[in-house]
């Protein structure tokens, strides 16, 4: 039992730490640490200098282009890349459609699609959720028909993350009315500027638009944009289900949360002392810290595991990781309102937005990312398969209840 | 022992509850917040019409005459609306400072057109650096001629972005004092926002406002602050009942809707109980604003500080857990801006932090003993 990592290892933070100083734009990391807007040229930014590194797919094997870094490496790496204020990778190319596509992909499907996502050219969206099938995922009802060679797609997906966008969206789709709801689904790749895409954004409690309705009217998808087989999308698709493990439970992000905390905790004043000086504060704060080390030597527990190549794939892993790692990343937005006092009320979302939001100094540009920050992480127990399903999972797989 | 409202408060209950429903649904709301400042006087006269601007002012001064439960019969409606209108800020609390302060030419000046809501009042006596404990403002008033000359910055989260007088707190000599500041005197900085609850808020910078000797509201006022606090605490545990209570009843009508898995999801039960935690919250809470209504004026120090800080930190928690469990139980849809529930979990997490955190409280509570 050795929990620390070899100096291999160290000696890879050392290289990602020195990247990133050196690579990420001063405006982005401003805008990231401030708690600010990206817009899609911040976050595309970012994905292109990692491309040009060689980093752009962290988590891809040296295949398909990726570096082929262990799982602790790609863990190492988003720590790194958070704590230092870097945007956060948007999982659906890289981590969602890409794997699909590696296992299930045509040679040609792969190699249209995998390296544009590598460089930041592609944006990709998730098609997923519709209005009346979030949770219960297999029963949706965008319909595709056979005409010729290609699908006509009718439908409507809904929380979209990003479509406003993204230039394709991976969608599943009922091809088979009669089957199983399980049994009729196929997993299309929907060109965004297609005919009859229309995208309309859903303006959430913090103020900001990042999801959207997608309304597919007569789409036309050709039949060589199917991954794999018909009617099989739903193994595809669960396929990706429990395969992010590393970053999961945003062990990184919730790093970077507990020192901007802490540095906020410190101006602040509880009692006429910093409030970090506070002991009921500093035990709140404490115990939120002590749940995030646990989480990060159970994070670090599960990917030694997949690294030793004894299981992979869904499990209840995946289940705790997203458990904790949302649980704890909500408590710590908790304490920074806290910290802020009364003074977190002043909201002001257009403080958030643009080049001049840094450059603002009064009590509105203080208090709105942190009470943005409070209200959209409600969202991480809801979405990726809610903390319900989650323990549903654990309750039968595991618990066989 | 008796729990029942008077005929009288169960009357004013209804006329507002009434007037919640006739005139403040959600799509009016809606439509107030979507324009500038973000509340309505129209509708403050109308609340004004009915009373609720005079219920705590002495008859003497055109008031009701009112107590913190005739408050808790008014606001537990209005917050069932999550009516964004400044009664509480200059109803009750501002109400309250006035009168407590014993300052008849002060309360003649001011309370009639507080009553009548011809004036907007609020106070701004919370600080940041001084933050919950109101009784040690940063701000300083310096006697300049028979006037006062005030220097510093506060903060007015409640309601005073809709203020036409602030009533600020500060420090003189060696001890506190309360003034009457109109919103548009000069050196007064008022940046007026919008709370993340929609609600109209304040922050405000005092730079050499120079006073008339009648701005004074009475003499050491720090028995007034204290008394305004205990009071404001009552109302605030009304209004957060009311939206407690709301969002309960959103949360089990919408699980009784939304289907998943081909039933019901309120036929899972670990959304059931997910709601009954928040309906047991919800009869706590109001056990909390009855304990509060009733006691934040008791003669009793102790007894009066037990009960302000069990109250509010129970209103607190209880907040918590109804706001957030109501979000997760909606799923997505919880997250809309379109959709009440979340304008619902914005303001009960607003109601958390005003007049006392829960830390703030457990403190208070403990050290009555
Ligand atoms: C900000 C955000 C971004 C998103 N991004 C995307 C995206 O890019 N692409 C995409 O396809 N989707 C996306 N989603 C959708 C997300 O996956 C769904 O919101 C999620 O699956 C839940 O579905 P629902 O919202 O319909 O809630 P519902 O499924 O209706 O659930 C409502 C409540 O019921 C509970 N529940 C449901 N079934 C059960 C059960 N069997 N047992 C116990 N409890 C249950 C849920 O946990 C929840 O508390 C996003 C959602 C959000 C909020």
């Amino acid at each position: 039992m050795n929990l620390s990592y070899d100096d291999a290892d160290e000696a890879f933070r050392g290289e990602v730490r020195a990247f990133v100083a050196a690579a990420l734009p001063e405006a982005t990391r401003r805008k990231v640490l401030g708690g600010f807007e990206l817009d899609k040229h911040d976050m595309q930014g970012w994905q292109k200098a990692l491309h040009r590194q060689g980093w752009g797919a962290p988590s891809w094997p040296k295949a398909f282009g990726g570096p082929g870094w262990t799982p602790v490496r790609q863990f190492i790496f988003d720590e790194e890349c958070a704590m230092a204020g870097a945007p956060r990778l948007l999982p659906f190319g890289l981590k969602m459609v890409a794997p699909v596509l590696m296992a299930f992909g045509s040679p040609e499907q792969q190699q249209r699609f995998l390296p544009a996502i590598m460089s930041g050219e592609d944006w990709w969206c998730q098609g997923y959720s519709e209005p009346g099938s979030g949770s219960d995922l297999a029963s949706l009802r965008t319909r595709a028909e056979r005409r010729g060679d290609v699908y006509v797609v009718n439908g409507q997906k809904t929380w979209t993350t990003m479509a406003q966008y993204a230039d394709w969206m991976f969608c599943l789709v009922r091809t088979d009315a009669a089957a199983k709801p399980q049994a009729g689904i196929s997993f299309l790749l929907i060109d965004m500027r297609s005919k009859g895409v229309t995208v309309r954004p859903i303006r959430l409690m913090d103020g900001g638009c990042e999801v959207n309705e997608v309304f597919l009217d007569d789409v036309e998808v050709p039949v060589s944009l199917r991954v794999g087989e018909e009617n099989k999308g739903w193994t595809y698709a669960k396929y990706l289900l429990g395969h992010e493990r590393t970053n999961i439970a945003g062990v990184g992000l919730s790093r970077r949360a507990v020192a901007d905390l802490k540095e906020l905790a410190a101006r602040e004043t509880i009692d006429g002392a910093p409030a970090l000086a506070d002991p009921l504060f500093a035990a709140r704060l404490a115990e939120a810290e002590i749940a995030l080390d646990i989480l990060e030597i159970t994070n670090l527990r599960v990917i030694s595991e997949d690294a030793k190549g004894d299981r992979r794939g869904p499990g209840p892993a995946a289940s705790i990781l997203k458990l904790r790692g949302t649980e704890i990343g909500q408590a710590i937005s908790e304490l920074a309102m806290q910290a802020m006092g009364e003074n977190a009320m002043p909201f002001d979302r257009d403080r958030m937005v643009g080049e001049v939001a840094g450059n603002r100094d009064d009590a509105a540009a203080a208090a709105t990312p942190v009470a943005a920050e409070y209200l959209t992480l409600r969202k991480t127990t809801i979405y990726g398969g809610s903390n319900e399903i989650q323990k549903n999972i654990i309750a039968q797989t595991v618990l066989g209840l | 022992m008796d729990f029942d409202f008077t005929e009288e408060q169960q009357l004013l209950r209804q006329t507002v509850e009434r007037f919640v429903a006739d005139r403040y649904d959600f799509d009016a709301r809606r439509k107030i917040i979507a324009q500038e400042p973000g509340w309505s006087r129209a509708i403050w006269s109308d609340l004004a019409g009915l009373g609720l601007t005079a219920l705590l002012v002495p008859e003497a001064q055109g008031g009701l005459g009112g107590t913190p439960v005739d408050a808790l019969a008014a606001l537990e409606p209005l917050g069932k609306g999550l009516v964004l209108e400044p009664v509480l800020a200059s109803a009750i609390v501002a109400a309250t400072l006035i009168e407590s302060a014993g300052d008849a030419a002060a309360s003649a000046a001011l309370l009639p057109d507080l009553a009548s809501g011809e004036r907007i009042f609020a106070p701004a006596l919370y600080e940041r650096a001084a933050r919950y404990d109101l009784s040690a403002p940063g701000t300083r008033a310096r006697r300049q001629g028979a006037g006062f000359a005030l220097d510093g910055a506060k903060t007015a989260m409640c309601g005073g972005g809709a203020a036409d007088v602030f009533l600020v707190s500060a420090r003189l000599d060696d001890g506190l004092a309360l003034f009457a500041v109109p919103a548009d005197a000069p050196g007064l900085l008022v940046q007026r926002e919008r709370g993340y609850d929609g609600t109209p808020v304040a922050t405000l910078l005092v730079d050499d406002v120079k006073l008339g000797a009648d701005a004074r509201i009475g003499a050491d006022a720090t028995a007034a602050v204290a008394r305004a606090r205990d009071v404001a605490v009552a109302g605030l545990a009304a209004e957060a009942v009311g939206a407690m209570r709301q969002t309960v009843a959103l949360t089990a009508d919408y699980l009784k809707t939304r289907q998943q898995f081909g039933r019901p999801i309120g036929s899972f039960q670990a959304l059931q109980h997910a709601c009954v935690d928040m309906f047991v919250a919800s009869e706590e809470a109001w056990s909390a604003a009855i304990l509060a209504a009733a006691r934040c004026l008791d003669p009793d120090a102790r007894t009066r500080m037990r009960a302000v800080a069990a109250a509010k930190a129970t209103i607190n928690r209880c907040a918590r857990l109804v706001g957030q469990k109501a979000i997760q139980l909606h799923g997505g849809v919880g997250m809309t801006d379109e959709y009440a529930v979340s304008h619902y979990f914005r303001r009960l997490a607003a109601i958390e932090r005003l007049f006392g955190d829960t830390d703030y409280w457990l403190k208070e509570y403990a050290r009555a003993g």
